[in-house]
């Protein structure tokens, strides 16, 4: 809630990163979303990534669309500038953001709705680019701020609570980044950190467009039965392997699995998901190998959680461009006027 | 009578797109040029890539106007498409070039022309065999053909043919073959010159003939722009394209390679500004592109640039409207779209460059307004000033010039102790500092968003904080007034009670409207607008005339909407003069409207009396 004030002071023992900072350095401000909400449990892995890895936090930029999923940089990274766009434009946003200054490191929130629906058209582009970023989808298959409708993520026959069945077809996010030419695609569930923390990790050290698209339970608008986004089912259709902590109603559900394990998720209102952790038989760097295993799984009925699809060998956005290695936004008169001399050639060329 | 002038008359080319004849007609009106002849060319062109008719029209006027005149003294007919259409263009007196390889009954013809048939199919069919060869050369043919009969020199065509085939030395000789071929056939043929005339002059000084979109394209390198992020639309594509140009020519480290700036084409005209924005947020100076339904798509996050307050330009060159519209033609119909662009209450700096001098120089000064305001700044051309070329003063640039970054907090005085607060009116001009993303370990870091917050850029949805903020945005709106390029105004020689305004392309017709009455004896005071919103001198301006002629191009005085929304008090005086057909406006056009407003506006003094 925005008028409770986070208290500011820290544990004494509260361990040092290698930057010397502790934890909270990487904290935001106090989430505003429903208690229980999958998304609290991704910026609570994201921060604990940066942490981990110790990124100076003033050195990230945190841009986001719209949606209850686009408000959560403001629950993270406090030390950082953060931008909240418009609805689905957070990939163009932050295509800018990074040609101005490539130094910096890139961190896109977005949810379903503002990335499959309204903003398909920049994810697609924003991914064949290679923009040096983590996008992270924060996936619950409906629209939560304007109250339950589905999203393009929602599965077919998967209902709404109004009890109303999706009749379109899904889209799978990760099958479009690989095909669109993301060189890091990775799927997990928000109530997984053990998984989803490294996962992060990962994301940031990899040079080029690393997508990750967390699937995350919405405890208020889809997270009833017939909902193939509910926490029960996504953990009963989770392809992943390992054994669960237990689960209390309006808690963030969380899950501990090892690889190749499959996963039955109960959700906060009883119904179940699958997610199936890939194992260590699934080569990362085959891109047909990757998309055919999506689709083997999703046909029945799961989600494969991990590391989809990495290629090492990426070129950037700014690889592609040829843009210079010193940030464009440090640079002043000097290097960018070619003064009046040169105006005057450019003048004769003209008579 | 046939019409006999010299240095002073208008020639039509009617040609096929894409037939090739493009460079011939320029090659044409360069040698005029530099016979020290002011010309006005201008292109009328379809939204086609072949086949259907294209214009290319070259105003000569020793008097140096160079507005669209209206009508054509001479036109060469090239394309039997519009023939009959071309030939009912020519003024009386006038004269008709065309191929008579193919009869044409003699009834077909205007009997009050000038007919001129030259068997240029023929011609060509018995120099060449190579079809593509018989279609290229027909056209300097032509010109040679012109050249006899205008009495240009032909050494200057000469010169200019050597000059253009300079990396491809082996096409100089055909190509002068040609061109001697029509000059010779035209001097047998043809009792030549013509009563049409190019005599040599020193009329065009130092001048340079250039587009406006090359100019702004330019003023936008000098202007420290190192982002672009564009979208293809007719007719700005050339603009975001003479950046690049000019970009690879002074923007690439030779040692390197490495480019000082980024060019990107984006997907649709929402990402190219979206990216611009996303730059400029992080301290880039970014542009983009565009014309009308560009500026349609771009709406939404026109509004965030606003009320997040972010710097941005945008060059919209307009084209006829609404929806496609007519995409090759001009108009000045994108003002309002632009100055209140996206929903909720917004309003944006527009500036109103007449040529490409002032293309160049706003160019480059619209970046320094931008980052000053933290605000989009709209630099409106259109067609006709960014598409075609103009004779226009040398650029000019003072090496002593320093970008204004704006108010922008570095770290070293967040680390000094300054505070900052993102939206803290700290000078009272509404303009408050701004931090770059990555700056200062742990001060100055702000969250930026559309939605409504504090000074502290803390989410709020309390009306106070909303309601100041929005009054500080005002502020801001005033502050701009001084800082935007003032009107320009030019006094009668005696004391003038009827006023004219206008803007952009309308100046150079405008120019010539004026010179026209004055010589019949009709003087006005003129002001032209170069930005909104508008300086202290525009309401002195209004309230000093009785009544005042807005001068537009587009259908529903868009400009005068704006004036009457500062200026209600004024709005009896107005009185609109609006040509929206989608070609230039002329000399002819605005002199004809303000002699019928004037002889209406005389009778209604004399029943007063």
């Amino acid at each position: 809630m925005t008028f409770i004030v986070k208290p500011k002071f820290a544990h004494p023992a509260l361990e040092a990163n290698a930057l010397g900072f502790t934890h909270r350095d990487y904290e935001g401000a106090m989430s505003t979303l429903c208690a229980g909400c999958g998304h609290d449990a991704i910026s609570a892995s994201i921060i604990h990534a940066c942490y981990e890895l110790s990124l100076p936090p003033h050195r990230i930029a945190k841009l986001s669309g719209i949606g209850c999923s686009s408000k959560t940089p403001t629950y993270m990274l406090g030390q950082s500038h953060g931008f909240n766009s418009v609805h689905g434009r957070m990939p163009s946003v932050l295509t800018g953001a990074s040609l101005a200054n490539r130094e910096l490191i890139y961190l896109g929130i977005s949810g379903d709705g503002d990335t499959a629906s309204i903003g398909l058209g920049q994810f697609a582009h924003a991914m064949r680019r290679g923009v040096d970023m983590v996008y992270i989808c924060e996936n619950n298959g409906v629209y939560g701020l304007t109250k339950g409708q589905f999203s393009a993520t929602s599965d077919a026959g998967s209902k709404s609570k109004k009890g109303v069945a999706n009749k379109d077809t899904p889209i799978d996010l990760v099958a479009l980044a690989i095909e669109l030419g993301a060189t890091f695609a990775a799927r997990s569930f928000s109530g997984d950190r053990k998984q989803l923390i490294p996962l992060v990790k990962a994301a940031f050290e990899h040079r080029g467009a690393a997508f990750i698209d967390v699937i995350s339970p919405c405890v208020t608008f889809n997270n009833h039965e017939g909902s193939t986004k509910s926490f029960d089912y996504v953990r009963e259709h989770n392809l992943a392997l390992n054994a669960l902590d237990f689960i209390s109603p309006r808690e963030q559900i969380e899950i501990d699995a090892a690889p190749g394990s499959t996963e039955l998720v109960r959700m906060h209102d009883g119904s179940t998901v699958a997610l199936k952790r890939l194992d260590d038989s699934h080569d990362i760097h085959d891109k047909p190998a990757a998309l055919a295993t999506l689709q083997r799984h999703h046909s029945d009925g799961q989600f494969i959680t991990g590391l989809v699809y990495l290629d090492p060998e990426t070129v950037t956005l700014h690889d592609r461009l040829g843009v210079a290695a010193r940030p464009l936004n440090a640079m002043g008169e000097a290097e960018l006027c070619p003064g009046s001399k040169a105006l005057e050639s450019i003048n004769a060329a003209l008579r | 009578m046939p019409i006999k002038a010299v240095n002073d008359f208008v020639l039509r080319f009617a040609n096929v797109n894409g037939s090739g004849s493009a460079s011939a007609n320029l090659t044409f009106a360069r040698a005029i040029l530099r016979m020290g002849v002011p010309i006005a060319p201008r292109n009328i062109f379809p939204s086609n890539i072949q086949g259907l008719p294209t214009w290319y029209e070259v105003r000569v006027s020793g008097a140096g106007w160079l507005g669209a005149r209206g009508g054509a003294d001479f036109v060469v007919a090239m394309n039997p498409q519009s023939f009959d259409r071309d030939m009912a263009g020519i003024e009386p007196g006038g004269y008709l070039f065309y191929d008579s390889s193919r009869h044409i009954p003699a009834s077909r013809f205007r009997d009050d022309i000038v007919v001129l048939g030259m068997p240029l199919t023929d011609i060509c069919n018995a120099q060449y065999t190579d079809p593509r060869q018989r279609q290229l050369f027909k056209n300097i043919i032509y010109v040679g053909a012109l050249a006899a009969l205008f009495d240009i020199e032909l050494s200057v065509l000469e010169t200019l043919i050597s000059e253009q085939f300079k990396s491809k030395p082996k096409l100089i000789e055909p190509n002068l073959r040609a061109l001697r071929l029509g000059h010779e056939d035209a001097r047998a043929r043809f009792d030549c010159p013509i009563g049409l005339r190019v005599a040599r002059a020193d009329a065009v000084g130092e001048r340079i003939l250039v587009e406006g979109n090359q100019a702004a394209g330019l003023g936008a390198v000098y202007g420290g722009a190192t982002v672009c992020a564009w979208y293809p639309i007719t007719p700005s594509t050339s603009l975001a394209e003479a950046y690049e140009n000019y970009a690879l020519r002074y923007r690439v480290d030779r040692a390197t390679g490495e480019k000082r700036f980024a060019f990107v084409q984006a997907e649709d005209e929402i990402a190219a500004i979206g990216m611009v924005i996303g730059a400029g947020w992080n301290g880039a100076r970014a542009f983009t592109a565009t014309s009308g339904p560009g500026i349609s798509l771009m709406q939404e996050f026109f509004g965030l640039a606003y009320f997040a307050e972010i710097p941005a330009v945008v060059f919209d060159v307009q084209r006829g409207g609404p929806s496609t519209g007519m995409p090759t033609r001009t108009q000045q119909s994108d003002l309002l779209s632009a100055a209140f662009a996206s929903h909720g209450d917004t309003k944006h700096v527009l500036l109103l460059p007449e040529g490409p001098v002032e293309c160049f120089e706003f160019g480059a000064l619209s970046f320094d307004l931008a980052e000053r305001l933290q605000t989009p700044i709209f630099v409106m051309l259109d067609l006709d000033i960014g598409m075609n070329s103009h004779l226009a003063e040398p650029f000019q640039w003072d090496d002593a010039r320093r970008y204004d970054r704006g108010k922008l907090m570095t770290a070293t005085e967040l680390e000094a102790g300054r505070d900052f607060a993102r939206y803290l009116d700290v000078d009272g001009d509404g303009v408050p500092f701004r931090t770059l993303p990555g700056g200062h370990p742990n001060k100055g870091a702000y969250f930026t968003r559309g939605t409504s917050r504090d000074k502290f850029a803390r989410y709020t949805e309390e009306a106070n904080p909303y309601v100041e903020n929005m009054e500080r945005l005002l502020r801001k709106w005033e502050t701009a007034k001084s800082l935007v390029p003032a009107a320009e105004i030019r006094n009668a020689r005696g004391a003038a009670d009827v006023g004219v305004v206008y803007y952009g392309s309308t100046g150079p017709a405008m120019d010539e409207a004026l010179a026209m009455l004055a010589a019949e004896g009709f003087e006005y005071d003129a002001m032209r607008l170069r930005a909104y919103p508008f300086g202290p001198e525009v309401a002195e301006f209004l309230a000093n005339h009785d009544r005042v002629l807005i001068v537009e191009q587009n259908r529903d005085a868009q400009m005068r909407t704006l004036l009457l929304i500062d200026f209600p008090q004024e709005a009896a005086k107005f009185v609109s003069i609006l040509n929206y057909s989608g070609s230039p406006i002329t000399a002819r056009f605005i002199a004809r409207e303000l002699r019928a407003r004037e002889g209406v506006a005389r009778r209604i003094q004399e029943a007063a009396e």
